[in-house]
């Protein structure tokens, strides 16, 4: 215990500090969240006056045309937080578990795989209930991490993070295929999913994304509850056993969780890709590599990011409105080369 | 055709290898004489194999067709209806079929051969989504249809293969920076093709969607000529001087110029022919899952050696030909695209390449 304390301190003295000062960021997350929260009511191919949001919050008339605007973006609103704190830290349980700096559960084939099942699900089992489809969804993403894991895992140098992200991009591939199968065999299948597939807040009400809410906080209480080991992690697998750490319980249970997570995110808002890599980074960079801090504030910077991709998507081009999930591919993948261009040196790939 | 084909890089290929220490000459005679045989072996097979997909698709394609009135037309005769079927729709397919599987084999192999990584296919790494967004591009915005599709659909595959090597040229470990980036690039054009969809009418987004699989539907004279002409100039003119250089880059870039090779002309050059072997049949066929990325390995297992890069082409045509035989029996009321058999089928195989990489050490 106290090892591990004095492990997880980032240097010895700076303690207190350190602490308001990450303090400090993790409340202008939060005021940030707000502010992202309110631009994605205020803002939309119809304008709205603040004062209508205002009254929308606060005094709610069904009446009123513009404040049935308002309510509409609601449910997207509620979406884009229960997406983005599921993605975000989603992406932070993998990087720790695994000191994979490119893991993110659409790199990993995550999303793909739960796309498959869902589809799978609904086409052949005649699944079409919330529960049924989040279900599929965490089976799919369960098998094909476990397939991407075991498959990388053979060889000599084990997992590497290159092993694992062609692998996941190659399963992506094939699971892909088996979904096209199954989309081009059931045309009524085809029609549901086709707007699903792009990653979009905007297709599902308000009562889906208030349905995942259970999943999610089931999710990241698993998740967050392995921070600890992730810290110990960080500092080689050698040391974290030495520290008392049963790594394969930890890994075991962090997959669980991050499965958990990454098939809710896909149930509701369809494969959104880059945002698992991009917030802990990201975060990283505001509260340190301290994943006790990293993993609360995931949760909190993850949803900034979902509204604000969200919400740009509505007004980049008029009348039309480009999907969130097409949003964070443009903004993830750029970062996802800057990351791989510096951090070659560093990291051992 | 393919027997003189196949005959050529094994011919050429002992003289570039570079003299062996005097011990090992005898063994590494005979073990280059065994490979051999098993090249022309397996190519063999490999026509055989095609040859009766051929046949079974001339006779079983969507419907059945007589035998002898089968017989009569390819003699050159005339018989209503089954003429139709056979000059106008199921030769053109197998024609198309075959071309496009053999340059997505050559592509799909030189790459393999070149980054030394049997994941490193154009698929992965993001060259076949460059030359499929910019058929996209000019299908729904342009609504082009004839040969400017296939030229947009080369000029988005070379340009992202610009880009790719650009990012990734820095510093060394080249091979599995351009593979990340190529992945970071290809979920990016992705979401640009899944934008581009949503942008069109709804016609038109079905039939891209079809296209988006891999289809032979849509195959015909013209097309199977456009791509018999492009990629035969590609594969005379340029491949086997490709070929040899290859060789050489294998052993290493500082020994390569040793040589007497200018190593980036030679790596541009590898780079244009593999990039216009993948993209060009793209633009006809739409991305057929896994061919490029299944030819190579499957030929290297078969004959327990290197990847041919000629053996992989015929292997690519073979493939797709036994798949389009599939695609059109499989399900008696739908006619898939043949894009879903090679996706379907190829993903077992995919996770066999995985595990056969990573135990070999050539996994990254």
């Amino acid at each position: 215990m106290t090892a591990t304390e004095s492990v997880t301190r980032q240097s010895p003295g700076a303690g207190p500090a350190k602490t308001t000062r990450k303090l400090g960021t993790v409340l202008l997350l939060i005021a940030l969240l707000a502010l992202a929260l309110f631009a994605s009511l205020l803002l939309g191919a119809r304008s709205v006056s603040i004062g209508t949001v205002i009254d929308a919050i606060w005094n709610f008339d069904p009446s009123n045309g513009d404040q049935g605007v308002v309510a509409s973006r609601f449910a997207r609103t509620v979406g884009a937080i229960v997406v983005g704190a599921a993605l975000g830290l989603a992406g932070a349980g993998l990087q720790g578990l695994t000191r994979n700096p490119l893991a993110d559960t659409g790199i990993l084939g995550l999303n793909a795989g739960s796309s498959m099942a869902v589809v799978l699900a609904i086409a052949f089992l005649g699944v079409s209930s919330l529960g049924g489809i989040m279900v599929a969804a965490f089976v799919g993403a369960a098998g094909v991490m476990a397939l991407v894991y075991l498959v990388a895992n053979v060889g000599r140098d084990g997992a590497t993070p290159i092993k694992l992200a062609l692998g996941g991009a190659a399963m992506a591939v094939g699971v892909g295929a088996i979904t096209n199968a199954i989309l081009m065999i059931s045309d009524a299948t085809m029609d549901r999913f086709r707007m699903w597939q792009v990653g979009t807040l905007s297709s599902s009400g308000i009562d889906t994304f208030l349905g995942a809410i259970p999943g999610v906080a089931a999710g990241a209480l698993i998740v967050l509850s392995t921070a600890r080991a992730s810290n110990a992690v960080s500092m080689g697998d050698d040391t974290a056993i030495a520290l008392g750490f049963n790594l394969n319980r930890a890994r075991l249970i962090g997959s669980i969780g991050v499965v958990i997570l990454a098939g809710t995110a896909t149930a509701v808002a369809g494969p959104i890709a880059f945002v698992g890599l991009m917030i802990p980074h990201a975060v990283r960079l505001l509260v340190g590599s301290d994943y006790r801090w990293l993993m609360p504030a995931c949760l909190i910077a993850g949803p900034i990011l979902l509204l604000v991709a969200d919400t740009v998507g509505r007004i980049i081009a008029p009348p039309s409105e480009i999907q969130v999930g097409v949003m964070c591919a443009m903004l993830g993948g750029p970062i996802f080369i800057i990351m791989m261009r510096s951090g070659m040196k560093s990291v051992s790939l | 055709m393919e027997a003189t084909t196949m005959a050529q890089p094994t011919s050429t290929g002992d003289a570039d290898v570079p003299a062996k220490p005097p011990a090992a000459a005898q063994s590494g005679t005979t073990l280059a004489a065994r490979r051999r045989s098993r090249v022309r072996r397996t190519a063999l097979w490999m026509v055989v194999a095609l040859v009766l997909a051929i046949a079974a698709y001339l006779f079983w394609g969507r419907d059945r067709l007589p035998a002898a009135e089968v017989f009569q037309v390819l003699g050159g005769e005339k018989v209503p209806g089954t003429s139709f079927i056979i000059m106008s729709d199921r030769l053109p397919r197998i024609a198309v079929g075959m071309l496009a599987g053999a340059g997505l084999g050559i592509s799909g192999a030189l790459f393999q051969r070149w980054l030394g990584n049997p994941l490193a296919s154009p698929d992965v790494i993001g060259v076949g989504y460059g030359a499929s967004a910019a058929a996209v591009f000019a299908m729904i915005i342009r609504g082009y249809t004839d040969w400017k599709l296939n030229a947009f659909s080369l000029a988005g595959g070379l340009l992202v293969a610009a880009l790719i090597y650009w990012l990734s040229a820095a510093g060394k470990r080249t091979g599995s920076r351009l593979i990340l980036a190529g992945l970071a690039i290809g979920a990016m054009l992705q979401a640009l093709i899944q934008y581009l969809l949503t942008q069109a009418q709804v016609n038109t987004a079905s039939d891209v969607m079809h296209w988006l699989t891999g289809s032979l539907a849509s195959s015909n004279w013209e097309n199977a000529l456009l791509l018999l002409v492009s990629l035969g100039a590609i594969g005379i003119l340029l491949l086997p001087l490709v070929l040899r250089q290859l060789k050489m880059l294998e052993l290493g870039e500082d020994a390569a110029a040793a040589l007497g090779l200018h190593v980036g002309w030679a790596r541009a050059l590898l780079v244009f022919v593999a990039v216009a072997m993948g993209a060009l049949p793209i633009a006809v066929t739409g991305p057929m899952a896994f061919v490029a990325f299944l030819a190579g390995p499957i030929t290297a297992a078969l004959t327990r050696g290197p990847i041919n890069i000629l053996l992989a082409g015929l292997t690519g045509a073979t493939l797709v030909t036994i798949a389009n035989f599939f695609a059109a029996n499989l399900f008696a009321d739908l006619s898939l695209p043949v894009g879903v058999i090679t996706g379907a089928f190829g993903a077992p195989f995919l996770i066999w390449i995985l595990v056969r990489a990573n135990s070999t050490g050539s996994g990254a």
